[in-house]
């Protein structure tokens, strides 16, 4: 006696092949979603920003009118903010990791500071908002200043260097630093002159695309009371400053439709300069990855 | 086997060493664990300058341990514990006093597998120096020189020398790893398996480089490679399970072994 | 010694008749101080412990200033009170409101997101060619790294006019339209974990299935999906955790009106767009609309510090699972 009947399981072979077919295909449909998403926002971004991206809007101070608005005090308050982001969190964030990586003891205190470094990377931005603006904006009274956002900014992209450092570090083979050590060098010179030139491209990638995260952050900056319009520009870090997404979210804030359309325009510059921080980023990734 | 011992006692005649030479290391009951693991137990050895001494037997025997303490690499692995003690060239190299760094600057090391920095073969080899703090360029550009002519790879690379180490064959690199070991001119050089990861040709001329060297160095050479340690080595111990079994003159070793456990590897019959 | 031996004494050198690199060394290291292999781990100590105070620094920011708060208010109101109206004079704070503008938006993300993210994970990891696979990798990176600011102005100038065309009930400020939007922008943070969860299974347990005469479709959703659940519901978490806390989107998109109920169609407020609408408004320092925006963080913290540790706690005992 057979406890199966071939025939019939060749008969339910057909729906469930179908079943099969067609749920591949709508998996696909969900994914290629996404596509589309991006290929919309991207379109419709464009279209509406394009016109009035040119010479004047990248060389203008924002103005009430639309047509004479431009995007120069933006532009260059977020390059402001970079000047305190860029040497705070490559210090911090680097110095952390080799810390953690090459110095640590394997004991609870380390494991604490690890776990919180992962939570961290989890809390909202607007909470790092409300951090900077009690800690730098009123403690230290460094005011709505390019570097109490700074700061803010960095303690909000830490986690992630931090973390993407650490990777870099642990890249590198043990057999480097055995080789140094073997030579008679000492820990730090170990790390300083093997360890972080091998592990400096990873440490570069992951920290352009932690850059590029406080480039267009906008809550805390908004929480920490940045003008969104702002006619002067910053001549040191402890003056006030407009940074590019506080700009875009002023005119997309207004009702009428040109101030959108210079919102697109904005948005376009940030991207524009996102994209090109990710390139430079995947360049270094391409350019020196595992050569030995 | 035994052809090619008695191939090798003429040789072995000829570099018979001259009476009084002086130790290097002399180990008294040295013992290791790692953790609870005893991987060195009971270790009396005396090393002398200028010969080749060849460390063989079976795999995890405590070969590498007891090459990595005599410049205290070992002590990298957490939970390391020792005791007992090394002098080399009559100090305690366990003494509070003596910096790790010090003597890893007499004592050189080459790996089992070739470990080029990712850098220029030149910057490779003026490592050692730089570290320590010499800078001048003449002196460098000398240094480097010299050791790359003694690890017997300067013809091949010194039109080559700002080129990434990473270029080279495994064999050019591993004679790129021994120049960078003579770069700051050690007293002995340690080697643990260093043609292991090397095809037969390599390994003949790093085998060559290591007789050259001999002249001048005082090595200590860890092989799984029996014939490898007929070759080059004057003197041999033969480890099995953390102990010493026999520390011989290679050519008494591999022609009449005075234990049988050891002529039990020698001939194959396990390890 | 050494220096005067063998192939070491090339008479070319000019150092080598006076100085060996030993001697040299030695000699270098007597004019060096060593002070740099002391310090050096002690400062990089500190730079560790600077993520310590910043943790340290947001509780107690938050505390003090909750604290404050709750010299003006009852902590009971604050909890169960269920109107939020603190521009009227005294000011109404139950923050009942705001986190059921927070629950509705984060409640329309995660319906966008899970099935959009799953499908894509098991399509990545189960169906795709490498070909595919290469296009559809990077648009989720890009995906996940569009700052939120241009989420908001999509959602706003986008989104909202085509659901008016379909529902002409919506208001210009709703709960729908942000709320789809972050759902697109948490589709990566859940496609790509759930993805991970996916590959981990073991390629055996698969191969189990198949051998039988088992579709694809079937070893995934009866035998992958199961094994990968932790996983997938730690990605959701995390989703949620970042919904919860997205704030631009909301801000730009959601409106100012904070009120209970399941309307999705009219303005709300969520937590976060309340913190952002004080902020840039001029409530002055000191006075319990100030502070109300740090006990609105305070709530915002805990929420997603739970999610958080919710989806650590699920996906360590995945691992424990292989
Ligand atoms: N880092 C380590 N931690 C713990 N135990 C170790 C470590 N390295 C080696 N051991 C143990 O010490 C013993 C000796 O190991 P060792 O590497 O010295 O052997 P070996 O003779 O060099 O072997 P092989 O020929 O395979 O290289 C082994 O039992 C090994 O398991
Ligand atoms: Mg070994």
């Amino acid at each position: 006696m057979k406890l199966i009947d071939q025939e019939q399981v060749i008969r339910r072979m057909k729906p469930r092949l179908f079943r099969n077919t067609f749920f591949k295909y709508l998996f696909l449909l969900a994914t290629g979603l996404c596509l589309i998403v991006l290929a919309v926002l991207f379109g419709r971004i464009f279209i509406q920003g394009l016109p009035y991206l040119d010479w004047q809007f990248m060389n203008s101070l924002p103005s009430r009118k639309p047509e004479e608005a431009g995007i120069y005090t933006a532009l260059n308050g977020t390059i402001w903010l970079m000047v305190v982001v860029v040497p705070v969190t490559m210090i911090l964030g680097v110095g952390a990791a080799i810390y953690l990586e090459e110095y640590a003891k394997k004991n609870r205190f380390t494991t604490f500071i690890q776990v919180n470094i992962s939570n961290l990377a989890g809390v909202p931005s607007v909470v790092y908002g409300l951090l900077g603006l009690t800690l730098f904006v009123r403690t230290f009274a460094f005011g709505k200043s390019v570097l109490a956002a700074g700061l803010t900014m960095s303690l909000l992209v830490l986690p992630v260097i931090i973390v993407s450092a650490q990777e870099a570090i642990r890249a590198v083979p043990s057999s480097f630093r055995e080789a140094s050590y073997a030579m008679g060098a000492t820990k730090w010179t170990t790390i300083l002159r093997v360890v972080l030139p091998a592990s400096l491209p990873g440490i570069l990638t992951g920290s352009i695309l932690a850059l590029s995260r406080a480039i267009g952050e906008t809550a805390p900056l908004v929480v920490l009371g940045i003008p969104l319009f702002l006619a002067f520009l910053p001549n040191s870090v402890f003056d006030e400053f407009t940074a590019l997404p506080m700009q875009i979210y002023n005119w997309t804030s207004r009702p009428q439709d040109e101030f959108h359309a210079l919102a697109a325009a904005g948005i376009i510059v940030l991207l524009a300069l996102l994209i090109v921080m990710n390139s430079v980023a995947i360049m270094i990734r391409n350019k020196f990855s595992k050569r030995y | 086997m035994a052809i090619l011992v008695e191939m090798r006692k003429e040789e072995l005649m000829i570099e018979q060493p001259e009476v009084n030479k002086e130790e290097v290391y002399q180990t008294k009951d040295l013992n290791l664990w790692y953790g609870d693991n005893h991987a060195l137990k009971h270790i009396n050895l005396d090393i002398f300058e200028n010969e080749i001494t060849a460390i063989i037997g079976p795999s995890g025997c405590g070969k590498s341990t007891f090459i990595k303490t005599l410049n205290r690499m070992v002590e990298l692995v957490p939970a390391v514990k020792t005791s007992g003690e090394i002098y080399y060239r009559g100090r305690n190299i366990f003494d509070k006093n003596y910096e790790v760094e010090e003597l890893r600057t007499r004592v050189g090391m080459v790996f089992q597998k070739p470990n080029p920095f990712p850098k220029s073969i030149y910057d490779n080899i003026a490592y050692g120096p730089r570290i320590h703090g010499i800078k001048d360029k003449k002196i460098l550009d000398e240094i480097v020189e010299k050791s790359l002519r003694g690890a017997a790879i300067w013809d091949e690379v010194k039109d080559r020398l700002k080129e990434n180490a990473y270029g080279l064959s495994g064999g050019q690199q591993q004679r790129l790893c021994i120049a960078r070991c003579l770069a700051i001119e050690p007293d002995v050089i340690l080697m643990d398996e260093p043609t292991s990861a090397l095809d037969p040709i390599s390994t003949l001329k790093v085998e060559e480089l290591i007789q050259e060297l001999r002249k001048n160095f005082s090595i200590i050479i860890v092989t799984h490679n029996m014939q490898q340690a007929a070759r080059i080595s004057y003197k041999t111990a033969f480890f099995l399970n953390g102990e010493v079994i026999e520390y011989d003159q290679t050519n008494k070793i591999f022609s009449t072994p005075s234990d049988k456990r050891t002529e039990d590897y020698i001939t194959g019959r396990f390890g | 010694m050494l220096w005067m031996k063998g192939v070491f004494n090339m008479s070319s050198q000019k150092y080598a008749a006076t100085l060996s690199v030993q001697e040299m060394i030695a000699k270098k290291k007597r004019q060096r101080k060593n002070w740099s292999e002391k310090i050096m781990p002690v400062i990089l100590q500190l730079t560790a412990i600077i993520s310590v105070l910043t943790t340290l620094g947001i509780l107690f920011t938050l505390l003090v200033e909750t604290f404050a708060f709750f010299k003006d208010v009852s902590l009971k109101e604050f909890i169960t009170g269920n109107t939020w109206y603190p521009f009227s004079e005294p000011g109404q704070y139950g923050i009942m409101p705001l986190i059921s503008g927070t629950l509705r938006i984060t409640g329309i993300a995660i319906l966008v997101a899970v099935p959009i993210g799953l499908a894509a994970a098991i399509y990545l990891s189960e169906f795709a060619s490498d070909k595919v696979r290469r296009v559809i990798k990077p648009v989720l990176e890009v995906l996940a790294g569009i700052p939120t600011i241009v989420y908001g102005f999509f959602a706003l100038t986008f989104v909202t006019p085509i659901l008016q065309k379909i529902i002409p009930s919506l208001e210009i400020f709703n709960a729908l339209s942000p709320g789809i939007v972050i759902g697109i922008m948490i589709i990566p943070t859940i496609a790509s974990l759930s993805e991970d969860a996916l590959g981990s299974v073991p390629i055996a347990i698969r191969e189990g299935g198949l051998a039988l005469g088992a579709t694809k479709l079937e070893v995934t959703l009866k035998v992958v999906l199961p094994a990968a659940v932790s996983g997938i519901v730690a990605s959701i978490v995390l989703g949620i955790s970042r919904a919860i806390g997205e704030t631009m989107i909301v801000s730009i998109a959601g409106g100012s009106t904070p009120n209970l109920g399941l309307d999705i169609t009219g303005s709300v407020q969520t937590m976060t767009a309340y913190i952002v609408q004080v902020a840039q408004g001029d409530a002055g320092y000191g006075t319990t609309i100030y502070y109300s925006i740090y006990a609105v963080g305070f709530a915002l913290f805990i929420f997603t510090l739970i999610m958080n540790l919710l989806a650590q706690w699920i996906s360590n005992r995945v691992k424990e699972d292989y």
